[in-house]
């Protein structure tokens, strides 16, 4: 019996109790939670917005990643100056878009959506072949200096002790929140928005009201690539450039399972939710069971808001009928 | 075997398309696991380069060794046991003579295998600690120092720095460590010598997926104020561990990392933050070395090196595989003069490995003096315990931080025995060891 308080009291109390002793180092757990947050909810973005143009799970998002981040840093290694070095890993993203819808996406257009989902693990795998041809397994530094990515830090008072804030995170957050709201906006706003909520719910519907379907998964190919390169130099310049950066796109999973496939606002709650959630997780009841449970932590958390609602927190609820 | 040889050149020439040596020479097979691909290519380009480069001066200058060409052929395992184990199982048939598994994930799947299969697995100071009981692991070899060792030689350094070993009761040591076989390895001895000398430990760590955002784990040391930190950690975790210990406001000169976690592209990226941070080493650094100059002469300036810039021969991981490479053609020099066989197999190269003996004269002899501490292999002994010496980045380079240690042999032999005997009862019916000593 005493066991069992002991153990109850590890579980429901000391955590608590550890949040209110020390409330800024709480809000030092929130802060990383929600830099990760925002991160993972920039990567969730880059699925969502191919899924919701051709319904294709983007296999190859975390590769985009590294592609993107691997060409701004070789392009400036090569001798370019660094925002030019950024315009040209941009144009190679919309050569990348441009190539993926007519070699890949084109000649399956109706194929079933496995196929489609095939198609992007083959592209993974060309990219990471293409890649380490060009540029080489090595990890690389990223440009933040050159870009203007300050990279001191900020030593916040608060409640008698201090608050650290990395000034390359805040420029990661601010970064994140303005592309993640940019994109949003342009894709729930404006014309081309709507013309790829035509394509995701039916192509052959889109096409016979004149949308071009080409035209929009470029496009959206192309604004994923965007999402890539900024994610690539987020990530980049907080660890470095390599093709270890790939692995961060496993982070989008239970995000997108959270905030379901086809939803922006459910890739940004959704990030927020597991970036902060599993960092207090980890802090606070992670030594219960030895540490390192953030990476299944996030899916017990997509896990138990999926009990409550299947279709994701934004997610579009289909009813099919038998 | 002079059959067997042309038929491994043969199959070899049509799988890999390499050149080989004109048919009438001799030569041996020698499979090396890498990955030049996936999340720890960072630190396994440049190992897989150090490796290949040696042998192929050794190619060029000498005509291979003992007048044997010495034939290569990568693998690539990604740092995956299932990978590795596939390869190991495609090029086994070939003759190999020794494994290089290059990931302790792999060499403790290839323990048990390699030991039925008599072929002989170099984990070169990674792996399986207790394969250092050579009367229990006949077949294998964990030269210079076993995880456990340089762990002790971590705690040694601590405990002088502290003001004697006595010191370190009340402190508490961190352990920050990829959460995989490699990094959960050393755990057995820090919780032994924990006992020993009182100190607390805390554990951080690392899933793979982790490796870039380490934030949750610094802010535990943070919260916990680790007297020292130490790291067991491998590719893309270690620069990020250096940036995230800067970024906390840890005490770079009381953070040491185990040899894998320091090389340029560990300290590099942590810029002036990164200044002060301690590691671990058995090689030098540096290409001021007549072997190594040998291998710029003989192979990268005739392009036939896969290092892309003159400047990364040298560098810390370029030299352990180097170093990897000195230590099997060691032992396949003392294996001919053994079996007084010109080519030799996977059971004679056991023999040369069991006998290794690379004297501090020797080390001058072969162009590498100085390079890295003299090393003895015996029946019993199959890692040495050698010392170590610990290396500090300046900001901009490794400097040498101190003398070499020797580890607590005393510590950790005893808990290396208690091992072995644990595998061996885990893994029952462990073959007894057949194999008689080295006569010489």
């Amino acid at each position: 019996m005493e066991q069992v308080l002991e153990v109850l009291s590890m579980v429901l109390v000391e955590p608590f109790a550890r949040m209110a002793t020390n409330p800024a180092f709480l809000v030092q757990v929130i802060w990383e939670g929600f830099v990760s947050g925002v991160l993972y909810a920039l990567i969730a973005l880059g699925f969502v917005l191919i899924f919701k143009a051709s319904g294709v799970f983007n296999f190859a998002q975390g590769i985009m990643v590294v592609f993107a981040a691997l060409t701004l840093v070789g392009l400036h290694e090569a001798g370019v100056p660094a925002w030019v070095a950024v315009a040209l890993a941009l144009v190679v993203m919309y050569v990348l878009a441009v190539g993926v819808e007519r070699i890949v996406l084109r000649p399956l257009v109706n194929q079933p959506d496995i196929i489609l989902l095939m198609a992007t693990i083959g592209l993974t795998r060309v990219l990471v072949g293409f890649g380490e041809l060009v540029f080489g397994g090595e990890p690389k530094v990223m440009i933040a200096n050159e870009l203007g990515i300050p990279s001191g830090v900020w030593r916040i008072p608060l409640f008698d002790r201090v608050v650290v804030i990395k000034l390359i995170d805040l420029t990661a957050a601010i970064v994140a929140i303005v592309m993640v709201a940019g994109l949003a906006f342009f894709f729930s706003r404006t014309r081309i928005g709507r013309a790829l909520r035509a394509v995701a719910d039916d192509h052959q519907a889109a096409l016979s009201v004149g949308i071009s379907l080409e035209q929009i998964w470029v496009i959206v190919w192309f604004a994923a690539g965007i999402v890539a390169l900024v994610t690539g130099i987020m990530w980049g310049a907080r660890s470095d450039v390599s093709f270890a950066l790939e692995i961060i796109a496993l982070k989008a999973l239970p995000v997108l399972i959270l905030g379901g496939f086809t939803s922006v606002p459910g890739a940004i709650v959704g990030g927020l939710i597991i970036g902060i959630g599993e960092k207090i997780g980890e802090i606070y009841w992670g030594r219960l069971i030895g540490g390192g449970i953030e990476s299944w932590l996030a899916y017990m958390i997509a896990l138990l808001f999926l009990l409550f609602r299947p279709q994701g927190l934004f997610g579009e609820k289909i009813i099919e009928r038998v | 075997m002079r059959v067997n040889t042309l038929l491994v050149g043969t199959a070899m020439m049509a799988l890999v398309g390499t050149a080989l040596p004109a048919a009438a020479e001799d030569s041996v097979y020698i499979p090396l696991l890498t990955y030049r691909t996936g999340a720890f290519a960072g630190s396994g380009i440049p190992i897989a380069d150090g490796m290949h480069d040696y042998f192929k001066m050794l190619n060029a200058r000498d005509g291979g060794i003992g007048g044997v060409k010495i034939v290569t052929e990568e693998c690539e395992t990604g740092y995956t046991a299932q990978k590795g184990v596939e390869c190991y199982e495609a090029t086994k048939a070939k003759g190999a003579l020794v494994y290089n598994p290059w990931s302790t994930g792999i060499t403790l799947a290839l323990i048990p295998k390699a030991t039925q299969e008599k072929i002989p697995v170099l984990s070169m100071a990674y792996g399986l600690s207790a394969a250092a009981m050579g009367k229990t692991f006949p077949w294998v070899f964990n030269p210079p120092l076993t995880y456990w060792d340089g762990l002790s030689v971590a705690i040694k350094y601590v405990g002088d720095k502290s003001g004697g070993l006595d010191k370190l009761k009340g402190k508490t040591i961190g352990f920050i460590y990829l959460d995989a076989p490699y990094g959960k390895e050393p755990i057995p001895l820090l919780e032994g010598l924990a006992k020993d000398y009182g100190f607390k430990v805390a554990k951080y760590p690392v899933p793979a997926d982790k490796m870039q955002d380490q934030s949750s784990q610094w802010l535990n040391v943070q919260q916990d104020n680790p007297d020292w930190m130490v790291m067991w950690g491998w590719g893309a975790m270690n620069p990020t561990a250096v940036k995230e210990a800067a970024k906390v406001g840890y005490p770079m000169d009381k953070f040491i990392g185990v040899w894998w976690s320091g090389s340029e592209d560990d300290a590099r990226p942590a810029g002036p933050g990164g200044k002060g941070y301690l590691t671990l080493n058995f090689t030098a650094t540096g290409a001021d070395f007549p072997a190594v100059q040998d291998i710029v002469k003989h192979v990268f300036d005739k392009g036939n090196s896969s290092v892309k810039e003159k400047s990364k021969i040298g560098e810390v991981n370029y030299n352990k595989g180097v170093y990897n490479s000195v230590l099997m053609a060691e032992a396949i020099r003392t294996a001919q003069k053994i079996t007084g066989k010109k080519v030799i197999n996977a059971a004679d190269m056991r023999l040369g490995l069991e006998a290794l003996e690379i004297s501090e004269a020797r080390f001058k002899e072969i162009g590498l003096g100085g390079f890295a501490a003299p090393v003895k292999v015996t029946c019993d002994d199959h890692s040495g315990a050698h010392a170590v010496y610990l290396q500090q980045w300046n900001g901009t380079k490794w400097v040498k931080a101190s003398d070499w240690i020797a580890p607590m042999k005393d510590k950790v032999r005893p808990l290396l025995e208690k091992d072995a005997s644990d595998y061996t009862a885990k893994n029952a019916p462990w073959p007894a060891r057949s194999e008689d000593c080295p006569k010489s």
